[in-house]
């Protein structure tokens, strides 16, 4: 019973995340302006790393933590470097 | 007594994250982290931030609470507007506020504060004139929203950080 | 063998309950890229999924983890600080160097650098404040 509900809700929550970055992908690959995409790839890291928690919930092994925790620091180095080119054209000066 | 403070609340909190990840507290892990975070605080201060001074730990206790009720409210009221509730039409747009606040952490706590809450963006800051731009998903009255931001939150920020 | 099996039902109810909410902000946020007219509105929506919906997705795995490890787990709280501190930062920066490009361009939907110079003698009777609407203000020139 409550495995059944645990993973009927893991599957509905991944649909949701699943389907969340498809609309961030969408915005990534259509833009309109470059912004548009960097943060349409900054929402995908933050989905990316609610994913991968949830697949530590359902698998019960704690790995997919520190996964989750490298995206998460990836997300904010990436984004910040593109926002910092997008205001200057070039990351280090 | 501040140079004290500006080794040992880093530390404490690289103690506190390192404790955290190893996931025990063990004298091991605790001896180990202890040191590290000791060592990394004394690099910290070789960039010599800028004193804060931080006072009234409990008014910064209740502008927490209370910005996380806050946070929770403008979850469901942008939520609401994405998802196209209430069909009156919306204008988004921006608006400028002149601050009295300038102590440089309070500044930053502000700006974290305001852009954390969804439905508010903190966009620029002016320094010489002292004031920012805000801008804001559903704008209706551009003075209401100073009210809110110098009541809010920029009144129990001074009085932490001033 | 599933390891969800022996997780007691006051558990599992709140751990579906907070995965649910978490996910489903994350949805509305992500869709509210799609929804949303221009970029400065767009910049709002991914909040949703960086406050409540992975505070929701992070107190979900603790809990489940504390249940099934019998012991608190509370490293997910890591990444809750970790977000909490890196998110108004990023979208900062993204809000202000899409402020700059737009100034570049000239673009009239975005408020000048700074409200326009005031005459001496002026300050006394300067407003407090200056409502700038998007695109609400015509006529102005860009950079």
């Amino acid at each position: 019973m409550t495995a059944a509900l645990l993973g009927w809700s893991i599957l509905v929550a991944q649909l949701f995340l699943g389907l969340g970055m498809g609309c961030a992908a969408f915005r990534l690959m259509r833009g309109p302006r470059a912004q548009d995409r960097v943060l349409g790839l900054d929402t995908m890291y933050v989905n990316a790393t609610m994913l991968l928690l949830t697949f530590g919930i359902r698998t019960g092994s704690t790995h997919y933590f520190e996964a989750a925790l490298v995206i998460a620091l990836l997300g904010f180095v990436a984004t910040a470097a593109l926002a910092k080119f997008l205001m200057r054209g070039e990351v280090i000066e | 007594m501040s140079r004290w403070r500006t080794i040992v609340v880093p530390a404490a909190g690289l103690l506190a994250i390192w404790l955290l990840l190893q996931g025990s507290l063990s004298p091991g892990s605790v001896i180990l982290g202890a040191i590290l975070a000791t060592g990394a605080a004394w690099v910290l201060m070789a960039l010599d931030p800028p004193a804060s001074s931080f006072r009234r730990p409990r008014a910064a206790l209740g502008l927490a609470a209370r910005v996380a009720v806050e946070v929770v409210r403008s979850n469901w009221a942008v939520a609401g507007i994405i998802l196209g509730r209430g069909r009156r039409p919306r204008t988004s747009g921006f608006v400028r506020i002149s601050l009295d606040m300038r102590a440089p952490y309070g500044l930053a706590a502000l700006a974290c504060i305001i852009t954390a809450t969804p439905g508010t963006v903190w966009v620029e800051y002016d320094s010489s004139e002292n004031s920012m731009l805000l801008h804001v998903l559903d704008l209706i009255d551009g003075e209401e929203w100073v009210r809110i931001i110098k009541e809010r939150y920029e009144a129990p920020l001074m009085e932490i950080f001033e | 063998m599933n390891p969800a099996a022996d997780i007691p039902l006051w558990v599992a109810v709140p751990t579906a309950l907070l995965l649910l909410l978490g996910a489903g902000l994350a949805l509305v946020g992500s869709l509210g890229l799609l929804r949303l007219g221009s970029f400065y509105e767009r910049i709002h929506a991914p909040t949703l999924g960086t406050t409540l919906g992975i505070a929701s997705v992070l107190a979900a795995s603790m809990l489940y983890f504390s249940a099934l490890q019998t012991r608190p787990v509370l490293h997910e709280i890591l990444i809750g600080i970790f977000m909490v501190v890196t998110t108004p930062v990023t979208l900062m920066l993204l809000a202000r160097a899409a402020l700059y490009r737009d100034r570049t361009e000239g673009s009239r939907d975005v408020p000048l650098p700074s409200p326009p110079p005031q005459r001496p003698g002026t300050d006394a009777s300067a407003p407090d404040s200056v409502i700038v609407q998007s695109g609400a203000e015509k006529g102005r020139q860009g950079l």
